[in-house]
Parts: C-alpha cells; sequence; structure tokens
C-alpha cells in the first residue's frame, strides 16, 4: 500500500525532503535490533509506500512537488539527486515563477484553477506508478501563500478525484511572533477550507518544534533544517511499518492508519515520549490516543496510563479510543523510542488564539483588500470563522 | 532623474572580467541630457542598452507641469514602446521599480506621469518607488509644489512607497566617514565593502558626496531583492512586501533602515555583534528618511536578513527589541521576517528593517506646511498655471489628498493611547 506525498510551497518541500531522508535512513538503518529477516520485510515495506524503483537502482520517491516560484524546489531537488541514496522523480516537480505573495487568495483563486490540470497530472502519474494507492500525505503550511492557498486547493481537487482514498494534511502551524502579518487570516482560511476536505489534520506548531531543539536537544543556534529534522523524525516514527496484529510479521497494509471511529477534524502530535498528564483545570480531554512504540521490549511496556478513562471523553471507551502499534524493528539510532498521536484538546488554545487574532484584524479590516482583490471576499472570511468557532466549541465541550 | 526598472537580469556571459551580454531592464528618462551622457560614458556603460533611453535637451525646470503634462504627453508613445520591449523580455514581470526625486521637475512630473502608466498598462505588475524627498534646507523654491503634486500620484498610484531624505544618506556617509578616518575600527573596515569604495568619499567640504549617498539607496535595493534572487531558508518575495506591510490602500510609506553601514572583517561574528545589528536598524543613525518611528505607531515591520542568521538569532532580537516598540492594537505581532543565506558582498549578514509605521507624518505635515506658505502668497504659481492641464484646482486637489493621508495617520496615531481590547467573537449554537 503506497502514500503519495505532494509537497506544496517553501515549508512543503523544505520538510519533505528531510521527511524522506528520514524514511531511507532509517529503513538502510543496519542496527535494527531485529533479526535479518524482519529488517528486509521492514524495509520492504516502507520501500513500497515511499518510494518507487527506478532503472539504475535509486529509489525514487512518490512525491509530487509543487511551488509558485522555482528556488526551493529546484534546491530540494538537487540535494536529494546529490545524496546518491534517493532522489525526486525527474518530472514530478511543477513550479512557476512569481510566488504567491504570501496571499491565500491568490494561491486558492488564481493558481489554484490556472494550474489544476498541471498539478493534478502530475498526482495522477504518481498515482499510476502504485499497486494500491493507500492515500495522500499533504504537507503544507498555513501562514504562507502557495502552501496554505493552492494546498487548499489541491486538497479539494483530491476530494473530488479520489474520494476513496485517504488525505491527510501535514500543516505547519507558524510562530506565534510573525513569520507573516497576516499568517492568521491565511490560517483560517486553510483550517476551515480543509476541514471540509480532509480526512486528518497532522498539526506541528513552530513554536513547538523550537522548544524540543532549544530544551531537549541543546541547538544553540536553530535554523529551519533543525526543526524540520525533527518533525521528520517525528514522522518518521509513526510512518514507518508496524506490526498488524501482535507477533505478526506481516507489516501493517494502511500506513495512514486511521482506525478512528470518530472522524477526527484535528490531531496533534505532541514531543516524542509520553504526554504528561495535567490533572489541573485545563485537563486535556483525549478523543483518541494512538501509541507506536519501537524497539527493545516493545512487548513488555507497560501502557496501563493510557488506558485511564479519565484521559477520554465520556462519550467513549478506552479500549475503542486507544490503540498501539507495536514493531521490534527499531527506529533510526534510537533502542527503543515511542510516539503518540492524538486527537485531543491539545490544539484548542492554539487554535483559539489563531481564531481571536485574525477576528481582531478583521474587525479592523486590514489587509482585506489584499483578499478581495482575488476573489475572497468577507464573506468568505464569515463563513470560515463560523466554522472555525464550530470546531472551537466541539472540542471545548469534549 | 527618473528610471524604471525591472528586478533580477538573467545569465550573461564574462569575458576579461567584463560583463558583456547582461544588460539591465531599466529605462533611462531624463528631460537634459548631461547625467544620462555621464552613466554612458561611465564604467557601467555597457550595461545600459542606449536604445532604452529618453533624453530631451531643455529640462523641466524644476516644474512638475512641464514634467508631467507638457513631457508626458510628449513622450507617452515612446516611453510605452521601450517599456513594451523591456517587458518583452522577461519571462515573468513581476515588478517595476520606479526611482526619482520628488522635489525637481523630470523625476517628481514625468516620473508620476510614468507611474500613472505603468497602472494602465502593466495592472497586475506591481510598483514600489523610491522616492528622494526635499530636504528643510533644499536649494529648489519650488520643491513644495513639486513634491505634494506629486505625492497625490504616490498615493494613487504606487503600491509601495519607499520614501528616502538627502539629509538622511548625508549623516550616514558621514557617520561612515568618521569611522574611517578616525582608524577607530582600524584593520576591521574592508576597503573593498560596497559602501566605502566608491570614489565618492567625501571630495570636497562643501560639496554633497551624492555618489556615496546614493551608493546608500543601492544598498538598499539590492538588500530588498536579495530574498528574491538567492537563496534562504525562509524566502521573501517582492509581491510578499506589498501584502504584509500594506494594511489599507494609501497606507504605502515604508521607513527604511539599513544595518551595518559599514563591513566587518569577522566572519565568526560572536552572537553579540549579531544582536546589536539588529538593535541598530531600530536606531534613527541607521534610517534612509528622518523620522521617530520608537515614539510613534508601527503598523507593520518586515526584518529581511542575510547572511549565517538563524531563526532562533531572529526570534530572540525579536522578543528583545518588541517591548521598547509599540504596535497598532489588530497587528500586535506584526512582523514579517526573512532570511536569505547570501550575505551582501563584504559583510557576512546585514539587515533591512521596513517600516509602516506613522512617523512618517510629521515629514508631509512639514512639506504640507511649507506648500502652503508658497502658496498663500502664490509664488512661482503662474510658472505651473500656464501649463496646459494645469489649474488651481490641480493644487488644491493634492493638497486635499494629501490632507486626507495626514488625516489617516491621525487616527492611527489616536488608538496609541487606547487599551488594547479584543473584539466579541462571534457566538455559536453547538
Amino acid at each position: 500500500m503506497s502514500i503519495v506525498t505532494v509537497q506544496l510551497g517553501q515549508c512543503g518541500n523544505q520538510i519533505g525532503f528531510e521527511v524522506f531522508d528520514a524514511l531511507y535512513t532509517d529503513s538502510h538503518c543496519p542496527q535494527g535490533l531485529c533479526s535479518k529477516r524482519e529488517n528486509e520485510a521492514y524495509q520492504a515495506s516502507c520501500k513500497e509506500r515511499f518510494f518507487s524503483e527506478e532503472e539504475n537502482g535509486v529509489p525514487v520517491a512518490r512525491a509530487v512537488l509543487v511551488d509558485m516560484e522555482p528556488k526551493v524546489t529546484n534546491q530540494t531537488l538537487s540535494k536529494a539527486a546529490q545524496s546518491g541514496r534517493w532522489k525526486y522523480g525527474q518530472h514530478s516537480c511543477f513550479c512557476q515563477k512569481q510566488g504567491s505573495g504570501n496571499n491565500w487568495a491568490y494561491g486558492y483563486s488564481v493558481h489554484g484553477p490556472r494550474h489544476e490540470e498541471s498539478i493534478m497530472n502530475l498526482i495522477q502519474k504518481e498515482v499510476e506508478k502504485c499497486d494500491s494507492l493507500s492515500g495522500f500525505f499533504i504537507i503544507m503550511s498555513m501562514a504562507g501563500g502557495t502552501g496554505s492557498g493552492l494546498g487548499a486547493f489541491v486538497t479539494q481537487n483530491l476530494q473530488d478525484q479520489y474520494s476513496n482514498s485517504l488525505k491527510m494534511n501535514q500543516i505547519i502551524w507558524p510562530y506565534g511572533t510573525g513569520e507573516v502579518i497576516v499568517q492568521n487570516y491565511n490560517s483560517i482560511l486553510t483550517l476551515s477550507h480543509l476541514y471540509r476536505s480532509s480526512d486528518a489534520l497532522l498539526v506541528h506548531e513552530n513554536d513547538a518544534l523550537h522548544k524540543i531543539c532549544a530544551k531537549l536537544m541543546n541547538i544553540k543556534q536553530i535554523s529551519f533544517s533543525d526543526i524540520n529534522q525533527v518533525l521528520a523524525h517525528q514522522l518518521g516514527s509513526v510512518f514507518q511499518p508496524t506490526y498488524s496484529v501482535e507477533g505478526s510479521c506481516h507489516y501493517r497494509r494502511n500506513p495512514l492508519g486511521i482506525d478512528w471511529q470518530v472522524r477526527p477534524p484535528l490531531s496533534g502530535l505532541p514531543t516524542l515520549g509520553k504526554a504528561s498528564l495535567n490533572r489541573g483545570l485545563h485537563f486535556n480531554m483525549s478523543i483518541a490516543n494512538l501509541v507506536i512504540l519501537r524497539g527493545k521490549d516493545v512487548h513488555s511496556a507497560d501502557l496501563g496510563g493510557f488506558k485511564d478513562s479519565a484521559l477520554y471523553t465520556s462519550w467513549l471507551e478506552p479500549i475503542n479510543a486507544f490503540n498501539v502499534w507495536k514493531t521490534q524493528r527499531a527506529f533510526s539510532k534510537y533502542e527503543k523510542s515511542a510516539a503518540l498521536v492524538s486527537n485531543s484538546q491539545f490544539l484548542l488554545k492554539p487554535l483559539d488564539t489563531i481564531v481571536g487574532k485574525a477576528w481582531n484584524m478583521f474587525a479592523s479590516k486590514a489587509y482585506i483588500h489584499q483578499y478581495t482583490k482575488f476573489g475572497i471576499e468577507e464573506e468568505d472570511f464569515l463563513d470560515s470563522f463560523t466554522l472555525l468557532e464550530q470546531v472551537v466549541a466541539s472540542y471545548c465541550n469534549v | 532623474m527618473p528610471r524604471s526598472t525591472r528586478v533580477v537580469g538573467d545569465g550573461g556571459s564574462i569575458s576579461k572580467g567584463k560583463i558583456c551580454s547582461l544588460k539591465a531592464r531599466a529605462v533611462l528618462i531624463d528631460m537634459e541630457e548631461g547625467v544620462v551622457n555621464e552613466i554612458l560614458q561611465g564604467p557601467l556603460r555597457d550595461v545600459f542598452d542606449s536604445k532604452q533611453l529618453i533624453t530631451d535637451i531643455s529640462g523641466s525646470g524644476n516644474n512638475w507641469a512641464v514634467g508631467h503634462k507638457v513631457f508626458g504627453s510628449l513622450y507617452q508613445e515612446q516611453i510605452l514602446e521601450k517599456l513594451r520591449k523591456s517587458a518583452e523580455h522577461c519571462d515573468c514581470l513581476q515588478c517595476f521599480f520606479i526611482i526619482h526625486s520628488m522635489g525637481g521637475g523630470t523625476g517628481s512630473g514625468l516620473g508620476t506621469f510614468l507611474l500613472k502608466l505603468l497602472e494602465d498598462e502593466f495592472p497586475e505588475v506591481y510598483r514600489f518607488v523610491t522616492s528622494v524627498y526635499p530636504s528643510g534646507e533644499d536649494d529648489v523654491i519650488t520643491s513644495p509644489y513639486n513634491s505634494i503634486l506629486a505625492m497625490k500620484e504616490l498615493n494613487e498610484h504606487a503600491d509601495c512607497v519607499l520614501p528616502i531624505d538627502n539629509q538622511s544618506l548625508f549623516d550616514i556617509i558621514s557617520k561612515i566617514d568618521l569611522m574611517v578616518n578616525s582608524g577607530k575600527l582600524g584593520t576591521t573596515i574592508k576597503p573593498k565593502s560596497l559602501v566605502t569604495s566608491s570614489a565618492g568619499a567625501v571630495k570636497k567640504r562643501h560639496q554633497k558626496p551624492f555618489d556615496a549617498m546614493n551608493n546608500i539607496v543601492a544598498n538598499l535595493l539590492l538588500n530588498l531583492t536579495s530574498s528574491a534572487r538567492f537563496e534562504g531558508s525562509l524566502n521573501m518575495d517582492l509581491n510578499e512586501i506589498s501584502m504584509n506591510l500594506v494594511p489599507f490602500p494609501q497606507l504605502h510609506y515604508l521607513v527604511s533602515s539599513l544595518t551595518p553601514l559599514y563591513t566587518l572583517a569577522d566572519v565568526n561574528i560572536p552572537t553579540r555583534r549579531l544582536d546589536q545589528m539588529f538593535s541598530d536598524a531600530f536606531s534613527k543613525d541607521h534610517q534612509l528618511i528622518r523620522a521617530d518611528p520608537k515614539h510613534s505607531l508601527y503598523l507593520a515591520c518586515a526584518l529581511m536578513v542575510r547572511g549565517n542568521v538563524q531563526v532562533s538569532d531572529l526570534r530572540r532580537n525579536i522578543e528583545r527589541l518588541k517591548p521598547s516598540l509599540q504596535f497598532v492594537s489588530w497587528n500586535q505581532e506584526g512582523w514579517k521576517t526573512s532570511l536569505c543565506s547570501v550575505p551582501p558582498v563584504g559583510h557576512s549578514h546585514s539587515l533591512l528593517a521596513l517600516a509602516n509605521n506613522t512617523c512618517v507624518k510629521p515629514t508631509f505635515m512639514e512639506l504640507k506646511e511649507r506648500f502652503m506658505r508658497l502658496y498663500k502668497k502664490k509664488a512661482h504659481l503662474h510658472h505651473y498655471l500656464q501649463i496646459e492641464g494645469m489649474e488651481e484646482s490641480s493644487f488644491m486637489e493634492a493638497v486635499s489628498s494629501l490632507s486626507g493621508l495626514i488625516e489617516e495617520y491621525n487616527q492611527l496615531d489616536a488608538t496609541k493611547s487606547m487599551p488594547v481590547e479584543d473584539f466579541p467573537r462571534l457566538s455559536i449554537a453547538v
């Protein structure tokens, strides 16, 4: 079962590279801590999901690169090719020259329709290379113009064209203190549109990743490259193959593995390790949790804490809300590693903050003319606000 | 001297150290020949296409009306033809840079005529205007008239304006000169730095070192376009400048400050000096126009960093500087940032700050006052009114346009001392 990745904008492409690199590096890690046969099965499964075979033996990432200006995609393509270990397909890239100007409306209403055919054709070609398509992984930021606006447009198209396939969007939550001034507008427009067309939103906050680099990894001068590598590491530990049944040697067939009954509108990926149980006023209620364990002693790990019903909303039994995947094959260099994918109130506060800030700006009408210029009207903003307030309220009442 | 340039030329061939086939995407326009001729005989003569020039002989006599109405209609076709030719050479035309002065006749009058032309002919292409505003001690008597008449055009037809004044440029050059000559920096000054290498170090005491001063403006434009030209971990294109820094169409005047103004020999600059660079960008000494942003209201601010600077450096400095700056209530985190990996020649890193701040208001108010002083006496007015198409109402409309702009800044300033309150959110039935 294969996943086709769509990398959009500078952020999406920079991250995409790190993700494939992490996946490749892990799958070729000699220290698997397991039998040779098992290691080979793992490698084969990873390969099938994320890479297709090129003639001269260099694996080609199952990815489509999209950007509205050429610098980043050129860099990404050459970085991969230079590594000699894996690469992107020669014709997997679509780019233009002028960028989206951090304007969601431009990405969605101008670039989207204009380049719809070309982009969807590229994706189609990639899909055709898969024996069996599991779904799409779309990497994009919320703050800019291409990832956010064009990303929303492409996701909608994927919904229409491949309605039976799973779509998971990896969205990057910008730093609280401006990377882009209109980031809150771009974010609410992105989120409201993705809600209608995506199956799952996997969220990473730049602030959180930054903290990991600073506090857990002690990096002094933190670059976007550092941040992206942390992210890629987390994603790799979630996406790499895991057993489908305890003890079986067959790797899970559906890597995007969303078994949750509840349609998960938002899911969050906190730091590697256990989630902290904060029993204060702001207790974080979960709708669903997925723990992925890799490496030594996975079968003896005590996961009792995750099954506590106090963690979960009253209308869900822990047995339905909590899932565990285990694999003896270690991830990357780590003897033991654990990942938690959580659909909980964790992102309620950040979401609420962004909606609040966007609303304040909207109330003063600042920057609106930049959006109406390209067909996004005040009404579209109001629709987005309404939808997101509903999401906030829903999560509040969990 | 006004000219319009587009961003970025393609690769060309280089032989014997000279660039042979690179041509500037530029049109040079002047209504007298002296300056353009000097350029065509100077070291950059091969860079400019001699067919992309429009000149006349008599000049505009420091009269906006002559530049705008007389030469405008006279040269309209020629200008259009040369613009179209330049545009054809572009795979993807993104923006125009218009560089001119406000106080004279050609740059001010014909320059703003050109601006309107660009809007009509290429409506989707951004128009960035770099305008040199007249200082208080300007020697052109009619500069207030010319500036106000030009301002109306900038208000209505420019996407973004970077106002500059000669006094600030002169102060910067003097400061550099002082440091170079005092020997304080000793061997840390790199002689080949773009800022100090121009032939125009203070030649004579009483003459303005225009070459050196213009070099500062050139550096401004270089840094502005660096992220579009070079790679970086957080790119910023020119269309993003307008998107992020112009919250309302009329409020598109940006105060620029550049740092460093001299080179540092050390390549591995310890963090302390890097932070100093950020502090300097918010110091009045580094601004290209006299203004006081720290005591006025920020609507938005962009930081364009070049060199070995990472996102953590950027964030640390924003956190550090934020408390001393006042941002408008609806844009408390109004920062736009970019990281370009390639530093300018001779430096290890640099920073360009662009601020949309109400501190430009005093400049405009002063200009208006100087205008009114002249206008009340009807001084020199007949030179303008005798031009066909010019009437007293033209002046009145121009003043009115400026007054409107000043009023918008006033209203924003009034919010400065008000407490920041959140607007009540939509209430949803769950």
